[in-house]
């Protein structure tokens, strides 16, 4: 796999706080060009926020985000999509009205696509159809053509994901594409994602099947209450004492240890 | 053991079929003979021949209401427009038609132009107007939106009133009129039709579906790397060109304009229409309007209890048939329906 070392996007000291909870506090980590970077933690830990941040739906109270050397924090979202850092949402948001490959022709016809195509259209439903079938919709199943609202929540993840190649994005940050799948679907989806990374797309990955996203991912970030608990290879991550204190738990006995140690101590 | 359940009970079941041309696929048909072409002409060319012959069996009064009729058309398929396919609920039809009426009128007293030009240079005009009124509130979803485009026509009827300008309360009157009562039915009627036809192809093409999308999902457009604001202002252009073209073609077909224009009724009974004629359908809330309106005409006497008849018609709708006529109609009309032996 070949990837440079070179940070596409940077993030620095990020926080946000909801009321009196932090969310995200003072975070900074890169995601280097072309590598799929992990971002797991226990729920609540504000994995979801920290897309939210970086994509712009969420304005941070403190801290910046670098896309290469262009500052994005606080830009429209619109905007950041419009550089090419684009995201899926945890709860799937098709438009349900529309068939599947009609979902596609709001990305086709973003401003960022019509400027590399020279402001023609083209056959924007064959292109969308094209994506579908890259994704894993089955064309002779009519899949592409059904309304979204019918469609079981395996296609609408891959829906999501079809958005975000619909607009030849840079950056992908997926925001738990693999939850509620089946493993079945969850291993036919792996493939794509890899495929996506061969074609030179940089990823995020926010997952809790820690099994499926540490075959993915490059380096991983953990994160605990909002903040950054340490980020690694995949290897040193599961290895690592406080990583499997805070997201895998730790036993019963040892806990049971840990506070008579303490008990004790006081005494 | 299951005995007294009506399903056991019943000999025959209805059985329903949808008819062999309607592929599964919304909006997709399979023609293969000029009858499964009738089939889908007939209901259009219907609506349409309806529409220009119903001037010819009117008299002189009801030809007036005819006009009235196509201007609340017209609102109502604005209404349905924004709301069912960008999911703005505009309660401000009274704006755009007071908009178009008032510049209409304005440029009619003022710089003496004939309504040929003033009618369609206040209906751009008052679109822009209405667009850039509404602009701010654009952001808002639901029924904020709502609340605050209703607000608006009660707003400009009190500056007026306060400022005494635009004529005050009386209004400006000795406006230029169109030639002859069958002038203004047909003109307004073309207008209604090439509306009902422009929109229907509209919301299928890419800015259409673009429309929709937002409806469905905002914030997922956002995400494509698309302004929804941008894409809402030229929803409310649209919606507002039907209706300040009803505002400014009243002014000159009654040679006068006034508050009256910012009228409530212009804001409800489209929504009324809608919801009869079946929200989303487009055709539906025209029928609507052209049923509901005469009807109203004709219970004028009865004064203020017309606005009860409005809330009556609208309540049996919502609670008995809330998917309204159109979509009840065209569900029967694709399929077949049977009795079936058990």
């Amino acid at each position: 796999m070949s990837m440079g070392e070179e940070a596409l996007i940077r993030v620095q000291n990020l926080s946000k706080s909801f009321g009196g909870v932090k969310a995200t506090n003072d975070v900074s980590f890169e995601i280097k060009r072309g590598e799929i970077l992990g971002v797991i933690g226990p729920n609540g830990s504000g994995k979801t926020t920290l897309v939210n941040l970086i994509t712009g739906f969420v304005k941070p109270d403190a801290g910046n985000v670098y896309f290469g050397n262009k500052k994005i924090t606080g830009l429209d979202p619109a905007k950041i999509a419009d550089l090419g850092i684009v995201r899926t949402f945890q709860i799937v948001r098709p438009y349900h009205s529309l068939p599947a490959y009609k979902n596609l022709i709001v990305p086709l016809n973003s401003p960022r696509i019509k400027r590399t195509k020279g402001g023609k259209s083209g056959d924007r439903d064959a292109v969308a159809i094209d994506i579908l079938e890259e994704i894993g919709f089955e064309r002779d199943a009519f899949v592409p053509y059904k309304i979204a609202s019918t469609l079981p929540l395996g296609y609408l993840k891959r829906l999501e994901l079809a958005r975000c190649l619909a607009l030849k994005p840079e950056v992908i940050l997926c925001d738990e594409v693999f939850s509620g799948l089946s493993a079945s679907e969850i291993m036919s989806m792996v493939p794509v994602i890899e495929r996506l990374q061969m074609e030179g797309i940089t990823i995020l990955m926010i997952e809790h099947r820690l099994r499926e996203l540490f075959r993915l991912v490059n380096r991983v970030v953990v994160l605990t209450f909002g903040e950054k608990l340490m980020e690694g290879t995949p290897e040193e991550v599961v290895s690592n004492q406080k990583v499997r204190e805070a997201y895998l738990g730790v036993e019963t006995e040892e806990l049971e240890e840990e506070e008579e140690e303490e008990e004790e101590e006081e005494c | 053991m299951t005995t007294n359940t009506p399903i056991a009970a019943k000999e025959e079941r209805q059985e329903r079929l949808d008819r062999g041309i309607k592929v599964r696929t919304e909006g997709l048909y399979a023609l293969t003979s000029w009858r499964e072409m009738s089939y889908l002409l007939a209901p259009r060319a219907l609506l349409i021949f309806g529409l220009l012959f119903l001037p010819l069996l009117m008299d002189p009064y009801w030809q007036r209401v005819v006009c009235v009729a196509a201007v609340y058309a017209l609102l109502a398929l604005s209404f349905d427009f924004l709301a069912e396919y960008v999911g703005l609920v505009c309660l401000g039809g009274a704006f755009f038609i007071g908009c178009g009426g008032y510049i209409s009128g304005l440029l009619n007293h003022h710089l003496g132009w004939s309504p040929f030009i003033t009618i369609p240079i206040a209906t751009i005009a008052g679109a822009m107007v209405s667009t850039l009124i509404l602009l701010p509130c654009l952001r808002l979803r639901g029924v904020y939106f709502a609340i605050v485009s209703f607000m608006f026509p009660m707003l400009t009827v009190n500056i007026i009133v306060a400022l005494n300008v635009f004529g005050g309360t009386e209004g400006i009157s000795a406006l230029a009129t169109l030639p002859n009562i069958w002038f203004d039915q047909y003109i307004v009627i073309a207008v209604l039709i090439i509306a009902l036809f422009v929109m229907r192809r509209l919301v299928n093409e890419d800015i259409g579906l673009i429309f929709r999308s937002i409806k469905d999902n905002d914030q997922a457009v956002r995400a494509s790397g698309i302004s929804i604001t941008l894409y809402k202002i030229k929803a409310v252009f649209i919606a507002a060109l039907m209706g300040c073209f009803g505002g400014a073609y009243m002014s000159h077909q009654y040679g006068w304009v006034g508050i009256s224009l910012f009228a409530m009724d212009f804001s409800i009974l489209p929504i009324a229409a809608t919801v009869m004629g079946g929200g989303g359908t487009l055709v539906g809330p025209v029928l609507g309007a052209l049923l509901l309106t005469p009807l109203s005409e004709a219970l004028r006497g009865f004064g203020q209890l017309r606005v009860v008849l409005y809330c009556l018609i609208l309540m049996g709708f919502i609670v008995y048939k809330p998917e309204g006529m159109m979509n009840y109609l065209q569900r029967k009309y694709h399929q077949f329906e049977h009795w079936r032996k058990v």
